[in-house]
């Protein structure tokens, strides 16, 4: 793939991290070039979710470096962390959108925040984020009043909102009806393409890693075991691999 | 589990929780100069935490102020006269029960809605998601609410203490016989200004407690909905024991180095 002669926009090396005496990520290498698609794919609660948590520094590693852009992030001062969240944007599992705020307000946090916008100009942003997300008219109402679909939009225009440079997603179609989910999927492409950015997919859906998905790698049990493209996954024969995707409880994966 | 890892859990908990609190006080201490440029969350606060806890204070003022009467005048029968009813309602309205009863009601309802509040935000990535539009979640939340409470504490104490007095007078009027004359007069005459300075100052740091135990089990919060029930009753327990505890303190210093009595 072309993109990968630019090289890692966030290299992880060696990453070793447990919660008590379970072990997540056990010498973890990867690492997510300029402007690609990477999804990771993997179990539930194998590590997906806390993966993206240490690649924006949410979570610290036990062991091991985060690089962003050449700079080992586990060693940035808070201000550092805040400088380095303003070039990404995450869509959360559960959308996290602040439910006391009206959707506007939402999506105009980050632009009141963080930019010398007038008011007008903020408006003018947010609506055209919200409409990129295909909403209109939304913004006076409040998050409780949105569908499921409708947050996760909400959710990803605000985390575009500052254009970032690196968008994380995390499970952005778990719980949506497969209409919707795809209705997301295609977002996920055609904010790639509109904006330009480096998007990193966290997912148990393989449909969803396949459509989006520039390369796809699998997480298990604390390591990346497979890494390519959507079309080498398909064709694999790595028997863990092949028990996920075709998703069988029968293999070496043991359903616990 | 045996007795012994219970007692070490405990010990480990007891430890993990005493520095979570050192680190979220010194995080908020270090946000202290944007007070202002959160000027507007934190008048919000103050309207949630002062103005919303008036009918609790004043009720569980009142009451108090009467029953202070009704018992101090049940232990002074036969051995002291009415006359000095006002001297002791009011010198214990001011030294102990308007500051630490406000405090304990307030507390109970203003850590534990912090909690909860900060507990759910916690729960659904709402916290995470303020991290990862670089807004410092100590800033944003935690400060409003500290300032807040720190400064209307005092003030509701204020009220309370007056409506205590008010409580007790009422009563000593209607019940006890004793003439709002006598009664303030007694109220004059051993009332001295760093008795009500002195219980005023303690409630600066009641009012800091609430919100600080409240923001700690906030953020501390884990799993879904039965996480938030644990937070919030942790928060208004922890609250409370320090209250109680930093009481016995701060009356230590106050009146015993501060506004020690000359011999």
């Amino acid at each position: 793939m072309e993109q990968h002669a630019n090289g890692a926009i966030v290299s992880i090396r060696g990453l070793k991290k447990s919660f008590g005496r379970q072990l997540v990520f056990d010498s973890l290498d990867l690492d997510i070039m300029h402007g690609e698609t990477l999804v990771v794919i993997g179990r539930s609660g194998c590590g997906k979710s806390v993966l993206l948590k240490h690649i924006t520094g949410l979570l610290k590693p036990d062991a091991g470096e985060i690089t962003f852009e050449g700079e080992d992030i586990t060693r940035f001062t808070r201000k550092k962390l805040y400088q380095m969240r303003l070039h990404f944007g995450m869509l959360f599992q559960s959308s996290a959108l602040f439910d006391s705020m009206t959707v506007g307000e939402n999506v105009a946090l980050p632009l009141r925040k963080h930019s010398d916008m007038s008011d007008e100009e903020i408006a003018k942003v947010v609506t055209e984020k919200l409409e990129l997300v295909g909403l209109t008219g939304v913004q006076k109402q409040y998050p409780s009043e949105m569908s499921g679909g409708m947050k996760k939009r909400i959710g990803l225009a605000r985390a575009v909102a500052m254009n970032p440079q690196m968008v994380l997603y995390d499970e952005p179609t778990t719980g949506l009806d497969p209409i919707m989910a795809d209705v997301i999927n295609e977002l996920i492409r055609t904010l790639q393409r509109e904006l330009a950015v480096t998007s990193v997919v966290v997912t148990h859906d393989i449909r969803s890693a396949y459509h989006v998905g520039d390369r796809i790698a699998m997480l298990y049990e604390g390591k990346i075991i497979h890494l390519g493209t959507p079309e080498e996954v398909r064709r694999t024969d790595d028997p863990v691999l092949r028990q996920f995707i075709e998703g069988k409880a029968q293999g070496p994966i043991k359903p616990i | 589990m045996t007795p012994f890892v219970v007692l070490g859990k405990f010990f480990l908990d007891f430890i993990h929780d005493t520095g979570g609190v050192f680190l979220l006080m010194w995080r908020t201490f270090q946000t202290l100069p944007r007070t202002f440029a959160n000027a507007r969350s934190t008048l919000q606060q103050m309207d949630r935490i002062g103005i919303g806890s008036i009918p609790l204070v004043l009720v569980t003022s009142l009451f108090v102020g009467a029953v202070t009467s009704v018992q101090a005048a049940y232990q002074f029968h036969g051995y002291v006269p009415l006359q000095y009813l006002g001297t002791v309602v009011g010198k214990s309205v001011t030294l102990e029960l308007g500051p630490v009863l406000t405090a304990l009601v307030v507390g109970g309802r203003v850590s534990a809605s912090i909690a909860a509040e900060l507990g759910t935000m916690k729960v659904t990535e709402q916290i995470d998601a303020m991290e990862m539009i670089a807004i410092d979640p100590v800033e944003y939340l935690v400060l409003p609410r500290v300032v807040a409470s720190t400064i209307m504490l005092p003030v509701l104490t204020i009220f309370s203490d007056f409506l205590a007095i008010l409580g007790g007078m009422v009563v000593a009027n209607i019940s006890l016989h004793v003439s709002f004359n006598t009664f303030e007069s007694g109220l004059k005459l051993l009332f001295h200004t760093q008795d009500l300075i002195g219980g005023l100052m303690k409630t600066f740091v009641f009012g800091f407690i609430i919100a600080l135990m409240g923001c700690y089990h906030g953020f501390e919060t884990r799993g879904g909905a039965e996480g938030v029930g644990i937070a919030t009753m942790k928060a208004v327990v922890t609250s409370c024991l320090l209250i109680l505890v930093s009481n016995y303190l701060l009356a230590s210093i106050i009146f015993r180095i501060i506004f020690a009595p000359s011999s």
